[in-house]
């Protein structure tokens, strides 16, 4: 074995000042074997150096809250004794590479993570973040979007979880690094939630799932003197998905957890068996010994170090009960899998590694964990946000007629439908999908049950680049407003965090301010954080992307059939906006498409208002007082107007709604993207309720027009400023995304 | 009435099916795991949906060896009703009991969404209650639901009247722009000479409860348990083989 130098240090990833920390808490020098170990497990992605601080900061508990962070995934109490097990995570550097199997096996791994909870996994969203469809980088980022869709439709389709939802946005400044997260939410019972801990002296460890290969050992840690150049060259960076193994693991888990042989499991996602062996062990309390030589490998010759590191997808670490082996073996058996035995539970709280029965790796859980490094990184305030906190309001005066803008926003791909996505998606097996992809938040109904889940993953890196901390804010808001408005009561949250390199201050100044701005709104809206991901180091070249906080919100309908979807239901209902317009184009979509501008700051945020409207929605959807609800987000009142009546078979509306003062007046009225707001329709016998209803709460209601006809006509005090057939606007927003990609072969 | 649901590794409509059959329908269900040589006493076999497999090799290439299937292939020689759905059509196909082959849609995409389709036949188990001509909204999702046989095929399918469902518009028509995979003549499902054995791309399952987003598939349903009641009436020397 080569000597532990400084460049085999650096190709691990590991600071000096790491491994001197290494050395006392084993108070030795490492194995090769061990110095891997400590990489990944130290690693920014497994071990949280640079945010654990700040994450503490986020409020996880509430009365609601069975599971918040520790475990693989958190989850809520939504009645009936059951349990809403959800999580977010991303899997960004992997779907550059390699789209197709980067976003596929970041599918894979969300769901080995809840149903390794012991839930029945029965939804998947995501939040996609790509550069721009045209330019310099349009073709690439052509084949990212595509490649990188039909990698979560293959495995999401494959395995018969339906993708109900999930949101995409198109800027430049993902153009090299784009986000793929995903998320995914399963029923459990609330009692029997599975942990993923070792427990039990003499208890077996067991293996189950694909084989091991040399795939996914990350290239930092790469480095051995058992490689070499070629043997790298044949180690994909990336790993491949198979969704019917993990369908196979899914259905045999969920069997083995029916029955009382198991004491804990954890799928081997990043890091592998590393992770999976050395936080089992720690979280019970016990020690885990494996050998390496019992682990089904899929190639010959393989290393410890390399069987400990390799990041193989589709397999799964389980304790389960001396005595109770045969019993887990047959359930595997049946499943065509094969379950192998490859170690024991001690109680010395050490993860031992064994090859062929010599000891390669000895350490002490808590050397690991407990000694592994925090760093409260320094921050700074970045000099950009002087040059882009106002916008110059003179370049509002060059913008087109507000008709010829708001069918240019309705092309533009963040806007526009994004059915050529969601079509590919399986979004109603498994028959419990109520509102369909595109037409409002994803909710699913519980069987067995009179409920409903609804849930929403949303986030704005323009805003959050322009004003971290207020983006942060507007992002949980906007998912807890887009669950209300399906009728759910939000009552719970998981967060990706999608930021640049911490050690750069002003990098890490923004994520800190996103963290607490996030945690204010959470208290405020009453929305516990149970669990998330962090994504640091989204850059290229030293160019780092827009911070990008995505919020993933779950709320719960007591009463499926009030479960409310965008569009507008019938002619002659009262169409009623919501909340206060301020006319905020700063930050806005309209912004940046019309005038190309990044510039300004985004909608300011009253978390009362906000509360208040989320209040109003439940409550009025569980009276029945309204028949659809849509958020107001981005490209503003207009497009979200629009919105409602599209998908409705032609159905249109007329309204009058107030201006705003001063130059742009109707631009902004139209295009503003002031927050708390929201657009419903009502029966017109029920809206003197429903007044009263928002009056008691607080929110601002104004009636500005009715359902009827076949055009979309919209007044700014009185003076019309749009008006269009239904289905030429509808027609210009629903293919504006397709034709990107009009006669290319997936 | 008893519905038995084929299970394959990798099947992933199964559960719909069994609740369609017993929750919706109100009938007996059973999962019949591929590995079983016996239908344990049904009434109607449902091939379910999902990826058998994993679709790898061919779509149902894989599940039609597997040992349930002669149980299958004989309630189907002896007059049983079986439907085959999507992925379970595949597996029709392949194992012989229905004719012609599936490729990839035309724009090599997947597609869930509601189409429309005719119903083209009533005297099959699974269309009876159907009126002839009858457009039913239904949810397809799959990619590979192109259907293609040779022109003899097609020409016997199309004569002998074993075109059951087809792709159609609004009004009925089969257009080119309602056919939402490429599929000879708009062919959304077929029957074998007997008429017993159906198999259709669109999912009936998903269709059974209006908030939903449709109710259209029920009638195959109701349909089978109307036509299976007739049959157990008729034959208790059928049943009593199985």
């Amino acid at each position: 074995m080569r000597a532990i130098d400084t460049a085999l240090l650096e190709r691990h990833g590991l600071k000096p000042d790491e491994y001197e920390r290494i050395v006392a808490a084993l108070e030795r020098e490492p194995t090769l074997t061990e110095l891997g170990i400590f990489s990944v497990m130290w690693s920014e992605h497994c071990s949280y150096k640079s945010s654990r601080v700040h994450l503490r900061k986020l409020p996880t508990t509430g009365p609601r809250v069975l599971q918040g962070p520790g475990e693989n995934a958190g989850a809520v109490d939504i009645g009936d004794g059951l349990a809403a097990v959800f999580k977010i995570e991303s899997h960004n550097h992997p779907s550059f590479i390699e789209p197709y199997q980067g976003a596929a096996t970041g599918v894979g791994g969300i769901i080995r993570d809840i149903f390794t909870m012991g839930a029945r996994p029965i939804a998947l969203m995501n939040s996609l973040r790509f550069g721009s469809l045209d330019g310099r980088d349009g073709a690439r980022t052509r084949r990212t979007v595509e490649g990188v869709v039909a990698g979560i439709a293959g495995y999401g389709n494959s395995i018969g979880i339906p993708t109900v939802g999930g949101e995409i946005a198109f800027d430049d400044s993902y153009a090299a690094n784009p986000l793929v997260n995903v998320f995914c939410l399963g029923i459990a019972k609330a009692d029997a939630l599975v942990k993923g801990s070792a427990a039990g002296s003499g208890n077996p460890v067991y293996y189950v799932g694909a084989k091991t290969g040399r795939d996914g050992i990350h290239g930092a840690t790469m480095a051995s003197a058992e490689f070499d150049d070629r043997s790298a060259e044949k180690r994909p960076a990336v790993q491949v998905g198979d969704p019917f193994m993990e369908k196979l693991l899914l259905e045999a888990c969920l069997e083995l957890m029916r029955t009382d042989a198991l004491v804990g499991v954890q799928d081997m996602g990043a890091a592998g068996l590393t992770c999976s062996t050395s936080e089992m062990g720690s979280r019970g309390g016990s020690g885990i010994e494996i050998d390496v030589s019992r682990v089904p490998q899929r190639e010959t010759g393989m290393t410890a170090y390399e069987i400990m590191l390799s990041e193989s997808q589709e397999r799964m670490l389980l304790v389960v009960k001396q005595g109770r082996e045969a019993e887990v073996e047959a359930i595997f058996e049946k499943w065509d899998l094969h379950a192998a035995n490859i170690g024991d539970v001690m109680t010395d709280g050490v993860l031992r590694v064994k090859d062929q029965g010599v000891v390669v790796a000895e350490i002490p859980n808590r050397a690991l964990v407990d000694a592994a490094p925090v760093y409260d990184r320094p921050t700074a305030r970045p000099a950009y946000l002087d040059r882009v906190a106002t916008f110059d309001e003179s370049v509002l005066t060059a913008t087109p007629a507000a008709q010829d803008a708001w069918l240019s926003l309705l092309a533009s791909p963040t806007v526009a439908s994004k059915r050529w996505v969601y079509r590919q998606y399986d979004h109603m097996v498994r028959t419990n999908t109520l509102v369909l992809a595109g037409m409002g938040a994803g909710v699913v109904r519980v069987k067995g049950t009179n409920r409903a889940l609804a849930m929403s993953t949303d986030g704005n890196g323009r805003y959050t680049y322009l004003h971290p901390r207020r983006g942060a804010m507007l992002a949980l808001a906007e998912a807890a407003r887009n669950v209300a408005c399906a009728g759910a009561l939000p009552i719970g949250a998981t967060n990706c965090l999608n930021f640049g390199n911490p050690e750069r201050p002003e990098i890490m100044w923004q994520f800190v301010e996103a963290v607490e701005g996030l945690a204010d709104a959470c208290r405020a809206l009453d929305i516990p954080i149970t669990g998330g991901n962090v994504s640091l180091y989204n850059e290229t070249d030293g160019q780092a992307i827009y911070p990008t906080p995505i919020i993933g919100v779950v709320g719960v309908i007591d009463d499926a059939s009030t479960t409310l979807s965008r569009t507008f239901k019938q002619v002659g209902d009262d169409i009623v906006v919501l909340g206060e317009n301020f006319g905020e184009l700063g930050a806005s979509e309209y912004l940046k498409t019309m005038c190309g501008l990044v510039q300004g700051s985004p909608p300011a945020l009253d978390l009362g208002k906000e509360r208040a409207l989320i209040a109003f929605l439940v409550r009025a959807a569980a009276e029945r007082l309204l028949q659809s609800a849509h958020d107001c987000s981005d490209g503003g009142l207009a497009v979200t107007l629009a919105e409602c009546a599209f998908d409705t078979g032609g159905l249109g509306f007329e309204v009058d709604v107030a201006g705003i003062g001063g130059a742009a007046g109707v631009s902004k009225a139209l295009f503003g993207e002031s927050a708390s707001r929201a657009v419903v329709s009502v029966k017109p016998e029920a809206l003197p309720r429903m007044m009263n209803l928002a009056r008691a709460l607080g929110v601002p209601a104004a009636k500005v027009g009715r359902s009827g006809g076949s055009r979309i006509a919209i007044s700014v005090d009185g003076s019309i400023a749009i008006d269009c057939s239904v289905a030429e606007a509808e027609e210009t927003w629903t293919n504006a995304l397709g034709r990107y990609f009009a006669g290319r072969a997936a | 009435m008893k519905f038995a649901v084929v299970v394959f590794p990798g099947s992933n409509c199964d559960h719909d099916a069994y609740h369609a059959a017993k929750h919706v329908l109100g009938q007996e269900a059973e999962f019949v795991w591929h590995k079983e040589t016996s239908l344990g006493g049904a009434d109607v076999v449902i091939l379910p949906g999902g990826f058998s497999h994993g679709d790898y090799l061919r779509t149902g290439a894989i599940a039609r060896f597997s040992p349930v299937m002669a149980a299958v292939t004989e309630f189907a020689r002896q007059g049983g009703p079986v439907i085959g759905i999507c992925n379970g059509f595949q597996i029709l196909l392949e194992a012989g009991l229905l004719p012609g082959a599936m490729l990839r849609n035309r724009d090599l995409k997947f597609h869930c969404e509601h189409v429309r389709v005719r119903v083209e036949q009533t005297n099959t188990p699974f269309t009876g209650r159907a009126r002839a001509g009858q457009i039913l909204s239904l949810p397809i999702a799959h990619g590979e639901g192109n259907y293609f046989a040779d022109p003899d095929t097609i020409a016997t399918l199309e004569t002998s009247g074993r075109v059951v469902f087809r792709y159609c518009d609004a009004s009925g028509a089969p257009t080119d722009a309602a056919n939402p995979n490429g599929a000879m003549h708009n062919i959304a499902g077929i029957c074998n000479e007997a008429r017993n054995v159906v198999g259709l791309m669109p999912h009936p399952e998903r269709a059974c409860e209006s908030v939903l987003g449709s109710a259209d598939g029920l009638v195959l349903f109701e349909s089978v348990v109307a036509a299976a009641g007739e049959l157990a009436g008729h034959g208790a020397a059928r049943t009593a083989a199985y």
